[in-house]
């Protein structure tokens, strides 16, 4: 070995990023290498990061002292909270980026991370000891590098194969090498692969937009910051353009369908629903007369627009036809075609929920690899697995793993249906997959996970210390809400009606009548004007969810009393008793973490989790 | 944690065994009991009583109640017995008259044995019965339910089922797709199908059940190739010619049903057409029936012809699973060796015709049908617990339309999906992206 390292990291994306710096704060030794320095923290998709339950993610990867928000607080141009007109549980922030600003706070941030190196280096191959155990890797320029564990987050890098119209060239982003060795040692570890594809619209010079004739969007004013630790947003803010699609665009793309990868079978691999091409749009939804199309400006001084909304893999002759059907894109000058790409992932079910590969202990995987899609879903597995590969590395029980679950955080909602079900299509997220969702709110991140992650030790200082005081604030603010009360009598004098039921209620209570604001509380008990507007917020939600919340707390407890029996890891599927073939599969794969994850296999039946308990009763007691 | 609710259920397996074990914990047992019987007998000592019905005060049944106070119980709760005659009509009368009381409601599967563990009753090593306690969320034991329904409610039900999961889908949309074009009156026709919803739930709650049958028995398929000797086994089960047998191959198009007690236990059994390529069009449709019991049976028996070994059905051997004893008929005809399996499985060896290997069949059948019915529990507590689960369904469903906040009243729109699916089988998130990405186009 030339060099050693506590974790390693492969790739400078927005998991590998987030795995890198989590591992350096909890004070490994961490290397990350990448293919090319000035392209780490790149977005290479759209300018923007957050959205619905996107936005609680970001959130929470902040409350475990991430980078993601604090980097999109610095490069963010056009800020807005989405629903704002709906409850809080269902607010999620999104941000537009200028690309260079973002790219330049998160390479700064890790410059200023501790213990953290960066190399600009291709990575060829894992170094694997005889036991399938991975313990450091090969570059292509001929170096080994030692590792307590390594973490892999190459994104659509493996086996990258892009598609523009009848032509198809590999590559891991356009005019970017894709990662071909690392595939072949994936095979070699006899790992699941399955293709997945992605697409994305042509880039346009925001100079040749007619923009007087759009709808304009502009950002919240003031704009809200991600970070529970950044004050206020001080670059400057941009507005966004709406256009829509025309019947002359739906006639061209019609005329051109049998050009498109997708519908001439050059393309077989599945994209996501959620993310159509404008192609499968006009097929899928013939009878929509126009789609909308958002003009995001990629940058403050870089003239780039992202057409969201037109991702196509048509030839590059039709998509410029396309375009210039658009109103306002007429006389557009197009930077370069969009385009589709497919690439191999892992099933995320040979993962265990830490995001170590089960068959080769010391290799932790996150991010698109997994079959996710997104910045944020990517950099929300990169911290999970940077957490784990630091924690392996320094000798910790993998009983110990910074495991979150589904009633701590998106995060643990998305790593769960990972490891344990799979997926078929890129995955991402949304509020509708989490279960607790009045509790997971983008509001109280850091009261659900930064006490976690001050226990696993990947919180600095300075954030534990401002978080302590933050709770503190929160918790006399509360008692002092429960100590002021007042009877139905007191009530209706200063205009508010109860139930004449002479039992008395607290400040706090007042927040489930839908009438009751701050005001109302402020005009019974003026002392209460003194509690700090975030803290008071934070209060008011809780008290309006009061009575919901209470029915997910205990829904919450009989959830983690099911996770509480484990399986063992090395279980044998193939000598457990009276399973149907179908079964044993199921559980082969997924190899289930507890009874209740394997319970929440689709297909699962009573008789095959009775067979299962026998089974581990025995192995425990002959082992006893 | 909020007080624990009061359960009850059928402690013994429902049929025809002469005494009928109802068994109630939680902390209004002892009022249950009270108001059942007239007085509380002393700790776990058996008394004599009448048991009347609390509200109209008709004798329902004679009998002995226990009572075990609190911890030194089964559940470690306060626990009753009300121990009665073993007949349905009786058990029926004092499972309607418990569901009547205050704060009682009937078990779920598994929930006496769940309580029992979390008292710290019972340890893992010690409780064969702990595999109950995560029976009850899975989906086969809602598959399971849905079996237990005539075709006519089951369809009544699954419809139910989508379209609470659309509007649910289309509110979801609302709250997950800010920025796509979702129509801004949606929530009104969400609102409108909710409404109507819960109208249809709530005049099926009042009419009495009218129609509403549950099966008292296990449905059991009997399925195989053609001549192997379905009906032969059906015969020889049923000792009568219930099916017409004839050595010709195809001969039973339909399904043909016999009621059936073995050994106590009330059984359907079904014999089908035999599966293979279908000649004509009669018979194809006889086949598609066949496919479709066996997949909805709670248990099937696959029946090789020995005399064709080893070149056994394909389409017979893919229907072998964990609900499926295998069975190999006309073993008087050819020797095959002692350790023979198909499909992994040790086969039941029998001649339908001759009777050989009858008498081991039947125990073994007799023993897999007792420990189903005890899993599945009695119809009739079947039928309270629908009806608890579609009482609760429907006021979740009344909630969501008072909810102040969208994100609320799909809160509640979840709770009522939670509860019907504990009749039809859990409603997934993926049930609610399918529709959201099949009815809008979402794709910013």
């Amino acid at each position: 070995m030339n060099d050693s390292f506590d974790v390693i990291v492969v790739g400078g994306g927005h998991a590998g990023t987030e795995a890198a710096a989590a591992a350096a704060r909890m004070g490994a030794k961490t290397l990350l290498l990448t293919h090319k320095l000035e392209t780490v923290g790149e977005m290479s998709c759209n300018p923007a990061i957050g959205g619905l339950a996107k936005g609680h993610l970001v959130r929470e990867i902040d409350a475990l002292d991430g980078v993601m928000a604090r980097a999109i607080d610095r490069g963010g141009i056009q800020f807005r909270m989405l629903n704002q007109s709906k409850g809080p549980a269902v607010r999620g922030p999104r941000a537009q980026a200028d690309r260079k600003l973002y790219r330049q706070a998160v390479q700064d941030i890790l410059r200023e991370t501790e213990n953290l190196t960066q190399w600009a280096a291709a990575v060829e191959d894992l170094i694997l000891a005889d036991d399938n155990r991975v313990i450091g890797v090969k570059t292509a320029d001929g170096r080994s590098i030692g590792a307590g564990a390594v973490v892999l987050t190459t994104g659509t890098f493996l086996r990258g194969l892009i598609h523009l119209g009848e032509q198809t060239w590999p590559a891991g982003r356009i005019d970017e090498a894709p990662a071909l060795g690392l595939s072949v040692t994936l095979e070699r570890l006899a790992l699941r692969l399955g293709r997945l594809k992605t697409g994305t619209p042509a880039r346009l010079d925001g100079r040749t937009i007619d923009w007087a004739g759009l709808e304009m969007q502009p950002g919240d004013d003031p704009p809200q910051p991600f970070s529970f630790l950044t004050d206020r947003i001080t670059t400057p803010q941009i507005a966004c353009g709406i256009t829509y699609t025309t019947d002359q665009t739906h006639q061209i793309i019609r005329d051109n369908i049998h050009r498109s990868p997708m519908y001439s079978g050059q393309i077989q691999s599945v994209g996501p629903r959620y993310c159509p091409s404008v192609e499968d749009k006009i097929v899928r939804f013939a009878d929509k007369e126009r789609h909308q199309v958002f003009l995001e400006p990629e940058g403050l001084d870089d003239p780039t627009v992202y057409p969201n909304g037109i991702s196509t893999s048509l030839p590059a002759e039709v998509q410029d036809a396309l375009i210039h059907s658009i109103p306002g894109l007429e006389q557009v000058v197009i930077l370069r075609p969009g385009y589709a790409i497919e690439y191999d992932f892992v099933d995320p079910r040979e993962l265990r929920p830490s995001l170590e590969v089960q068959k080769a202990p010391g290799l932790f995987l996150a991010g698109q690899i997994n079959g996710t899609t997104g910045y944020e879903e990517a950099g929300a597995q990169g911290l999970v697995a940077g957490v784990n590969a630091a924690l392996l590395a320094s000798g910790a029980d993998r009983d110990d793993a910074f495991v979150p679950d589904r009633a701590d955080g998106y995060l643990g909602v998305m790593i769960d249906d990972l490891v344990t079900l799979g997926t078929q299509e890129p995955y991402r997220m949304f509020t509708s997959r989490a279960e607790y969702r009045l509790l997971l709110r983008a509001d109280n991140a850091d009261l659900r996970l930064t006490p976690m992650g001050m226990e696993a030790g990947v919180i600095s200082n300075a954030r534990a210390a401002a978080f302590v005081a933050k709770r503190e604030a929160l918790d006399e603010a509360r008692a002092r809400m429960q100590a002021l009360t007042a009877t139905p009598k007191e009530l209706a004098a200063a205009g508010l009606h109860v139930n004449q039921d002479g039992v008395r209620r607290s400040a706090l209570d007042l927040f489930s009548y839908q009438t009751v604001t701050w005001q109302t509380l402020n005009t019974l008990w003026p002392e209460l004007m003194e509690i700090p507007p975030a803290v008071a917020e934070q209060l008011e939600i809780e008290g309006r969810y009061a009575g919901y919340l209470n029915r997910q707390t205990t829904d919450i407890a009989a959830y983690r009393k099911d996770e509480g029996l484990s399986l063992p890891d090395d279980l044998d599927y193939a000598t457990v008793g009276s399973l149907s073939a179908e079964i044993r599969l199921k559980l082969t794969n997924a190899r289930p973490a507890t009874l209740g994850a394997a319970a929440r296999i689709p297909g699962m039946t009573p008789a095959a989790l009775t067979a299962l308990l026998g089974h581990v009763k025995k192995m425990k007691k002959s082992a006893a | 944690m909020s007080r624990p609710e009061t359960i009850f259920a059928l402690a013994t397996a429902p049929g025809r065994a002469g005494v009928a074990v109802i068994r109630i914990s939680g902390p209004q047992a002892g009022a249950a009991l009270q108001a059942l019987c007239g007085k509380l007998p002393k700790p776990r000592q058996a008394a004599r009583v009448r048991f009347c019905d609390p509200l109209g005060g008709q004798p329902l049944d004679d009998g002995l109640a226990l009572w075990f106070p609190a911890p030194g119980s089964f559940t470690g709760e306060d626990v009753a017995e009300l121990q009665g005659h073993g007949g349905k009509a009786v058990i029926d009368s004092l499972l309607s008259a418990l569901c009547t009381l205050p704060g009682l409601r009937p078990a779920e599967p598994g929930e006496f044995t769940r309580r029992a563990f979390e008292n710290g009753k019972l340890d893992l090593t010690q409780a064969e019965g702990l595999a109950d306690l995560i029976n009850a969320e899975t989906e086969a034991q809602h598959r399971q339910a849905l079996r237990q329904m005539d075709g006519a409610l089951a369809r009544l039900f699954d419809g139910w089922r989508s379209d609470l999961i659309r509007h649910l889908a289309h509110l979801e949309a609302f709250i997950d797709f800010p920025d796509e074009p979702i129509p801004d009156h949606l929530d009104q026709a969400v609102r409108a199908g909710i409404s109507a919803l819960a109208g249809a739930m709530s005049a099926h709650l009042a009419d009495g059940h009218r129609g509403e049958r549950i099966r008292d028995g296990l449905y059991i398929a009997v399925v195989g190739a053609p001549n192997a000797g379905k009906s032969s086994l059906v015969n020889a089960l049923a000792r009568r010619e219930a099916a017409i047998v004839s050595a010709a191959a195809g001969t039973t198009r339909d399904v043909i049903e016999v009621h059936l007690d073995l050994g106590g236990y009330p059984v359907i059994l079904a014999d089908t057409a035999g599966l293979r390529e279908a000649a004509e069009e009669v018979e194809a449709e006889g086949i598609r029936r066949a496919l479709q019991r066996a997949e909805n049976a709670d248990l099937r028996l696959a029946v090789f012809d020995a005399g064709l070994a080893p070149g056994w059905d394909q389409t017979t051997l893919a229907l072998i699973d964990d609900r499926t004893e295998v069975i190999l008929n006309k073993t008087e005809t050819t020797s095959l060796p002692e350790d023979l399996r198909i499909a992994g499985r040790r086969p039941h060896r029998i001649s339908a015709a001759g009777g050989q290997g009858m008498a081991g069949l039947l125990a073994a059948l007799t023993d897999r049908v007792r420990s189903l019915l005890e899993t599945q529990g009695a119809p009739a507590l079947t039928r309270q617990r629908h009806r608890v689960a579609l009482e609760e369904c429907v006021e979740s469903l009344q909630r969501s339309l008072t909810a102040p906040d969208l994100e609320l009243m799909a809160e509640d729109l979840r709770l009522a999906a939670r509860a019907l699916g504990r009749i039809t089988g859990r409603v997934e998130v993926d049930d609610l992206l399918d529709v959201i990405f099949r009815d809008f186009c979402i794709g910013k």
